[in-house]
């Protein structure tokens, strides 16, 4: 058994430990906002928040989890979120969609950390989370009217 | 013909008996191996080409880059996705080490392979980046204070022979080869190699 906190509320699981926690997002927990994309931490589908920071849920076991603090795309809802979704939302960023809850959840983390970020700074937070309908150029300026809309 | 047959069982019984520290220890020779040296400097030049099996093995190297890029994999490529060293060499903001890199080696669910993991994990300093340079030139940097974390030779035995990151090389989970040898030999090969001097191969 594995006792976690997920958008605020505490749950607890019983599966074998070395369970991906995107699995128990997905299966047991019914929180299918998250994706899976590659099993390998290799797109940024299944990112979510884990203890403030991001983390890719499809390489975390759930036996490294008791007390851990998880916020998934369905609770996630800081400043910088909103922000995000606004400007997604404003621009249609998604096309498919199935990258974009990974997306918003590193931007979000971004903008979190640095406001105001240069094309560099997005470059680097942004460079695990792969597109396949290649919306790079939305997803950049849709981080860059997000730090614009939370500046005012 | 019996004198000749005892005496080979004799040589085979010695062979056998041999303490187990003078074998190579996968693909890393061990102190004892370098006694017949009898110059002093020779030998401590001896152990630290023998410390360079581990420096240079992959285990090693991709997280000892002289850039900002690590390297990943037993060929040494670019690191997937890519990453930037960032503060501290623990990554960018949003995009840390940790993002991927957690506490263990994680299998993947296909099992084919694992991400590997430890904590902390990250990339040793850039004053500390060793692709590309000469035995001379690593074995001058890691002596030096100013680029090697401020460490006495004490302090660098204590670090190749205990430290947990360090250690994890010949822990690197599934799909990764070990570093050859293991941390014991390794921490050893560096006590051996300050004790005849820690002296540096010449260019």
């Amino acid at each position: 058994m594995t006792t976690f906190t997920v958008n605020g509320e505490e749950r607890t699981v019983d599966v074998p430990g070395d369970t991906p926690l995107l699995w128990v997002l997905r299966d047991e927990l019914k929180l299918t906002g998250t994706k899976f994309g590659c099993g390998v931490a290799q797109c940024g589908a299944c990112t979510v928040m884990l203890d403030g920071t991001t983390r890719r849920s499809c390489v975390t076991p759930v036996s490294t989890l008791e007390g851990a603090n998880i916020t998934t795309i369905e609770g996630l809802d800081t400043p910088e979120a909103e922000a995000v979704q606004a400007a997604w939302a404003k621009l249609d960023v998604p096309q498919c969609g199935w990258c974009q809850s990974g997306q918003v959840v590193s931007a979000s983390a971004l903008l979190y950390e640095i406001p105001n970020p240069t094309d560099e700074d997005i470059d680097n937070a942004m460079a695990g989370n792969i597109c396949r309908c290649a919306t790079y150029v939305r997803i950049r300026q849709g981080i860059k009217d997000a730090a614009k809309a939370l500046e005012t | 013909m019996m004198k000749t047959l005892t005496r080979l069982g004799l040589i085979a019984a010695l062979a056998w008996a041999a303490p187990v520290s003078a074998e190579t220890v996968n693909g890393l020779r061990t102190v004892d191996e370098f006694a017949d040296i009898a110059d002093e400097s020779e030998r401590s030049v001896a152990l630290f080409n023998e410390l360079m099996v581990v420096i240079e093995h992959p285990r090693c190297l991709n997280c000892h880059p002289v850039g900002d890029v690590p390297l990943q994999g037993d060929d040494m490529q670019p690191h997937q996705p890519p990453v930037v060293r960032g503060v501290g060499g623990m990554g960018a903001p949003g995009m840390r080490c940790s993002t991927c890199h957690g506490a263990e080696n994680v299998t993947y669910t296909s099992g084919d392979g694992s991400i590997p993991g430890h904590v902390p994990w990250h990339l040793a300093p850039i004053e500390m980046g060793w692709v590309g340079k000469s035995a001379t030139e690593i074995c001058e940097q890691i002596k030096d204070p100013a680029r090697n974390g401020n460490l006495d030779l004490a302090g660098l035995h204590e670090h190749n022979a205990e430290d947990g990151l360090v250690g994890w090389g010949w822990e690197p989970g599934v799909g990764r080869e070990p570093a050859p040898g293991t941390q014991a030999i390794f921490g050893d090969l560096t006590q051996a190699w300050i004790d005849t001097g820690a002296v540096c191969p010449a260019t």
